[in-house]
């Protein structure tokens, strides 16, 4: 017997389609405070989670709000209304949906907030905004259901630490309120549940069919990739091969700069003219919008992308999915895989390519992992502060409140479960004060008590510069591009301030999948022109890179430990010889370090297989060090395998390099004036609502107003060490940053236990990492023996000295 | 710590490594864009409520050179207070300090475009002053020569082969000398910007801050 209405069987059956279980068991337990949906893309996920929203109001169709529908990404929401349209509209439903992101126009906006839609879809972003007008309880107070797509995604970031805020604040207002979340394969579904669920109620788990293994290897190429380098260029011809062979295929490539220039070579090599498109977060939201309409209306056959396409756009008809690069996590490359062949019961196919001998060894021990259904994944920290603070002060925004009843409402939260009131109380007076130990703002408190107890804004009017701030992502500051033209050209995309200030008139770079030349500078926008078929000069972005995760590293350091390669590519296996033969191979037991010289530079390579983080870590320390032995250290870069240090001097003692007694000594007061400090520092500070984002239009052209926010952070560390952001900064850096625990368990493993290669030149596996991004400069001893070095060179070219 | 010591209009001076200028022939110290106040004007605003530490640390760092110079004349060179309700911000405290700076010397405030007009604190106030070959002011004047003045806080970004360098500098042409900021939370204008690049002549020097104090010609 069907639980559903008649109508809904008809349309089924019109449809021709049979209901899965997950459907009707998510309908069944419609009424349940809280339930997490896990299954594969295309497993009618996102239908599950409206149909009881639909049925609810096709019974019972009170006015007002009923569903929030919240995910991760804008497009996401246009396209769930298009297809949520579909059946309302075939059923004949009486139900209005509309979506809110932040590309809706004021004036909808405005009249959303008076007459509100039956099903609201948008974004966690939005949602705090609304929540942060006077009239929210009037809005939501008829609110019945939530449901949040991709929830997986939303809860590896601190996206999702605010959205349950939100939630916990609907609640409160709509008590009647139940949610549902969806998600893709998790590693731990009750940590999942946990988080979603208001606390301390259980969150129920539903588990779908998982559908047939993907059909998932590497693409062999005839030509070998590169010794180093992550742009997998070599591969162009065999990926369009492939995208000629397929219907649609997604290309999936990790960072965008790699995006940029693995897109124009494609174009390059496209004899046949396919249509392919791009799409990656620093292009315009008009490029954007035109390749997701593309998209939709079939006409293309391929779509370059990065994370910016991860989740669940659906486009029925992808049936290929390359991964350019080394997937670095397990987790991610099974999700991606899911994108691929929508159909329930057919398994999805997918490539993986790797773009250095590196990333081969890496893919091999990722596709071992899947066949193995090893899923990665390291644990978020509850409750960040930097968010809670922002919270409150949004909440201040909708009005006065009452600190208790808010207390209360945020320790309902699954991340802020274990929040303490003093904490809390923290927080509160951070929003307040500052919360600085010399109290200087009394006088001028941002939000204050009332005589009533009630805590309410100094200010009303300041709300609207609090709302502009809203969100948790935050972004390096970018400069918008356009083609020089009269009237303001064509806008391009965005590129990174530090970028752009590297750049001089008559520089060529890619965006957009073109070529074009820096003209200039005008009122903080680059104007560019075309620059057809000149080679460029640089990529742009350093963008979003992944860590490989702790799992994967383990698993690539047993493989060459097995010293069994017959899995790989013979150049490859010929590779790793190489490498043994001119220096060495990491072995667990033990720590490989290698030096060589290069023009006069002076490089020292540490293989730990630590992770990218605590690689980090290691370098700031052992930089540390060799500043303190005169060698001059310049800068390091980590990867997750290894750690490369350069500088004036040459490393002669390893073993005291990395003699662990010590290492920890000053290494607070050490880190504490790092720029990995400082970066973490930007973004709570951001975040919780110290520093004022940079908004377009906005930012004031003489730039001496500004400041950076490196000095705000020295002058917190100096004169009020304790202060809050303080403590975020560093708990926040130990655990991710940081990550000392897995340097001490590096150190303790190979214990002394070192093999110091005095290379000739640079190694095969030390290539890589010349060209890594995300180098660290070292602003010690070596600055000032350069910066006199330049001035001697300059002073004398101009005849001066 | 090294300084820069030049030849300015027959003037023997020198550019400390801290951003002060230095003449000892008139035992006079000369610093630029104290902004004292900042982060309080700011919170009276109604802006955000950064860490109040910044009066502190600059009078922190200018008690260093006093220290080390004893000078029997200060001059700031403008911009020294925020606006001209920053005095009120001070602490009790911050006010001792300053006052213990100013005992026993000469101290003239130039005026600056955030606090123009007198502040309710001691020492002598000016639009501007003129001592031997040197005019002090607040910002420069197209037609200005033997001219000391800040208000642009210039910084100059120098490419080595170990990557780029930025920190605040002085800029030196024949004419005229631009004194770097001094306040703690001042940012700063790049050298290549038109405004400063208009000022200053072909034989310009930027004269970079930190541990020591660098020379190079001034990158346009």
């Amino acid at each position: 017997m069907s639980v559903f209405p008649q109508v809904f069987n008809e349309w089924f059956a019109r449809r021709g389609w049979s209901v899965h279980p997950h459907q009707i068991a998510l309908l069944q337990r419609a009424s349940d405070t809280a339930t997490l949906l896990i299954a594969p893309t295309g497993g009618g996920k996102t239908l599950a989670g409206f149909l009881p929203t639909l049925v609810e109001l096709h019974q019972n169709s009170d006015p007002g709000l009923h569903t929030i529908y919240i995910s991760p990404l804008k497009a996401l929401a246009a396209d769930i209304r298009r297809n949520l349209e579909v059946p309302i509209a075939e059923m004949g439903l009486s139900i209005r949906v509309e979506d809110r992101t932040g590309d809706t126009s004021y004036s909808k906006k405005q009249r959303q907030r008076a007459d509100p839609p039956d099903i609201l879809l948008t974004t966690p972003e939005s949602l705090a905004l609304l929540l942060s007008y006077e009239d929210a309880p009037r809005i939501f107070g008829s609110l019945r259901r939530v449901i949040i797509d991709e929830a997986h995604a939303l809860a590896e970031s601190k996206r999702g630490d605010q959205l349950m805020l939100c939630l916990s604040r609907l609640q409160a207002l709509s008590p009647a309120m139940r949610r549902v979340g969806l998600s893709a394969t998790v590693e731990n579904p009750g940590a999942l549940a946990r988080f979603l669920a208001p606390y301390p109620a259980l969150c129920n788990i539903l588990t779908s069919d998982p559908g047939p293994d993907p059909d998932i290897a590497m693409l062999v190429t005839e030509d070998p990739p590169p010794w180093s380098g992550a742009g997998a260029v070599y591969s162009v011809p065999a990926v369009l091969e492939e995208i000629r062979k397929a219907n649609t295929t997604l290309v999936f490539i990790n960072t965008r700069a790699q995006a940029e220039i693995y897109f124009h070579a494609l174009w390059r090599a496209n004899d046949d003219d396919l249509p392919i498109g791009l799409h990656h977060g620093s292009l315009s939201r008009e490029a954007r919008d035109r390749v997701e309409a593309a998209m939709a209306r079939g006409e293309l056959r391929a779509i370059v992308c990065t994370g910016s396409l991860d989740l669940g756009i659906d486009w029925g008809n992808v049936d290929l999915v390359i991964q350019i690069g080394a997937p670095k996590n397990i987790k991610r490359l099974v999700q991606r895989i899911g994108r691929s062949n929508h159909r329930y019961d057919a398994p999805s196919r997918a490539l993986v390519v790797p773009s250095n001998r590196f990333e081969i060894v890496e893919c091999v021990a990722a596709l071992e992992a899947v066949k193995e259904h090893d899923l990665d994944g390291d644990p978020r920290p509850d409750a960040p502060l930097d968010v809670l603070c922002q919270h409150i002060l949004l909440i201040a925004c909708a009005g006065p409140f009452d600190a208790d009843a808010l207390f209360a409402e945020v320790g309902g939260t699954g991340p802020y479960r274990s929040l303490s009131r003093s904490d809390f109380d923290a927080c509160l007076d951070f929003c307040a004060t500052g919360g600085y130990a010399l109290r200087a703002y009394d006088r001028w408190q941002r939000i204050l008590r009332r005589p009533d107890g009630l805590w309410q804004l100094r200010d009303p009017r300041r709300a609207r510069s609090i709302r502009m701030n809203v969100g948790t992502i935050v972004d390096t500051e970018t400069l918008a591009v356009r083609m020089r033209n009269s009237r303001g050209g064509t806008p391009l995309g965005e590129v990174e301030e530090a970028f752009a200030a590297t750049l001089t008139p008559g520089d060529t770079f890619l965006i957009g999948g073109q070529t074009v030349r820096y003209e200039g500078l005008r009122e903080m926008t680059v104007e560019v022109t075309k620059q057809p078929g000149r080679k460029p000069k640089i990529a742009v972005f350093s963008g979003t890179k992944f860590a490989t995760s702790t799992q994967l590293s383990h698993r690539i350091i047993r493989f060459l430990e097995a010293g069994d390669w017959s899995a790989l590519p013979a150049h490859t296996a010929d590779w790793i010889t190489l490498q043994a033969h001119i220096s060495n191979l990491p072995r667990s037991g033990r720590l490989l370090v290698e030096s060589f010289k290069r023009w006069d530079t002076h490089y020292t390579c540490l293989y730990g297989f630590a992770g990218r983080n605590a690689l980090q870590t290691l370098g700031l320390l052992l930089t540390r060090r060799m500043d303190d032995a005169g060698l001059h250290p310049l800068g390091f870069v980590s990867s997750d395998y290894a750690l490369l240090i350069w500088g004036l001097e040459p490393v002669k003692d390893a073993a005291a390099l990395v003699a662990p007694e010590g290492l920890r000594d000053g290494l607070d007061s050490w880190l504490g004036g790092n720029a990995v400090m400082k970066r973490s520092f930007r973004n709570i500070a951001t975040i919780a609502g110290l520093i004022e984002k940079n908004l377009p239009g906005k930012r004031k052209s003489g730039r001496q107003a500004t400041f950076s926010s490196d000095i705000l952070y020295d002058t917190i560390r100096k004169y009020d060490p304790e202060h809050l952001l303080m403590r975020v900064t560093q708990a926040e850096a130990m655990r991710g940053l940081v990550d000392f625990g897995r340097i001490e368990e590096m150190l303790a493993r190979t214990e002394g236990r070192i093999d110091h290669v005095q290379a000739p030149h640079v190694t095969p596996f030390a290539a890589p990492l010349l060209l890594e991004v995300g180098k660290v400069p070292i602003r010690g001893s070596a600055d000032a023996r350069l910066l006199e070095e330049e001035s001697t060179r300059l002073m004398r070219e101009a005849g001066l000295k | 710590m090294t300084a820069y010591d030049f030849t300015f209009c027959g003037a023997q001076l020198s550019a400390l490594p801290t951003g002060i200028l230095w003449w000892h022939a008139q035992s006079l110290l000369c610093v630029s864009d104290l902004h004292l106040g900042k982060s309080e004007r700011i919170a009276r605003r109604g802006g955000t409520l950064m860490p109040p530490y910044e009066v502190r640390d600059t009078l922190n760092r200018l008690s260093e050179a006093i220290r080390a110079c004893d000078p029997a004349t200060v001059v700031c060179l403008g911009d020294s207070f925020d606006d001209l309700q920053a005095l009120d911000g001070l602490t009790s405290a911050d006010h001792k300090h300053l006052a213990s700076l100013m005992a026993g010397r000469e101290w003239i405030w130039i005026e600056g475009n955030h606090d123009a007009g007198p502040v309710d604190v001691g020492g002598t106030h000016l639009r501007e002053l003129s001592l031997a070959e040197l005019t002090f002011r607040h910002i420069a004047e197209p037609a200005g020569t033997g001219e000391v003045s800040g208000h642009f806080h210039p910084k100059a970004t120098v490419r080595t082969r170990g990557g780029s360098i930025t920190r605040p500098c002085f800029l030196i042409d024949r004419r005229r000398i631009i004194l770097p900021s001094f306040g703690t939370y001042t940012g700063g204008l790049k050298t290549r910007d038109p405004a400063l690049a208009g000022l200053m002549d072909g034989s310009a020097l930027a004269v970079l801050t930190g541990r020591s104090a660098v020379a190079v010609p001034m990158p346009r």
